[in-house]
């Protein structure tokens, strides 16, 4: 019983420091994507549905919500970007 | 025109936009813009991070502008069926093209000639900057949707 018990702890892989400090810094990067991307989500979904809503109402200014709506959601994209840019910088 | 909610709903569901794409012009005005000022970034990221900052800040600078294209794609292909489709497009293309940055960065990132800092700067410097530089040439009015009109 005891030999088996000696075999099950040699067996079980042993977690150093750096490991676990690389474990949370790779959950961390994956929390700091997640969060990052939800914000523009639904700044997106908003200001797409505010355009869609604008040019059902006045199609002869689809052009120009067009123009506007896809500038926006870039803009908002960039928040995204930065939090894209954070977890390569942290987590890869 | 159409004023009541219900209306406006059912209409922006079946409302297609055939024609002209203005995204796509301004999408492609800042391709070029984007390919103009592409070797300062790409020296000056060779500058700072060496032979690898180069590489990858062409990479960063490569991603940023299919970025740019595939959004203006989506937009452009999506109106021209109709708006309902375009907000599911737009919604689901932000998700898609997340997921395809994510990917190719994971592709790249034990590469050899990769260097990190030099991909994220440039992605955020590319992106921010082209919209910022763009916004001067963009015309907001109904007669010239998109770009302004050259100058005589």
């Amino acid at each position: 019983m005891e030999a088996l018990a000696r075999l099950v702890a040699a067996a079980e892989p042993v977690i150093t420091a750096d490991d676990q400090k690389a474990a949370a810094a790779a959950s961390s990067a994956g929390f700091a994507y997640g969060l990052a991307a939800i914000g523009p989500g639904i700044g997106i979904g908003y200001l797409v549905g505010k355009s869609v809503e604008a040019m059902a109402r006045q199609p002869e200014a689809a052009g120009m919500v067009r123009t506007t709506m896809f500038l926006g959601i870039a803009f908002t994209e960039a928040l995204a970007l930065i939090g894209f840019v954070v977890f390569i910088l942290i987590g890869l | 025109m159409v004023h009541d909610p219900a209306d406006v709903a059912a209409t922006a569901m079946t409302t297609a936009l055939p024609g002209d794409a203005p995204e796509v012009k301004v999408t492609r005005d800042m391709v070029r813009r984007g390919l103009i000022v592409a070797p300062v970034l790409i020296l000056v990221c060779g500058f700072v991070w060496g032979i690898d900052g180069a590489y990858s800040s062409a990479y960063g600078i490569a991603l940023v502008l299919v970025n740019f294209a595939l959004a203006a794609a989506i937009v452009a292909g999506t109106a021209r069926i109709s708006l309902g489709l375009m907000m599911g497009g737009v919604l689901f293309g932000y998700l898609i093209r997340l997921g395809l940055i994510l990917l190719a960065v994971l592709l790249v990132k034990d590469a050899g000639w990769i260097s990190l800092p030099a991909l994220g700067a440039t992605i955020i410097v590319t992106h921010l900057g082209l919209l910022v530089w763009e916004m001067k040439y963009v015309a907001l009015s109904l007669a010239h949707p998109g770009l302004k009109p050259a100058r005589q």
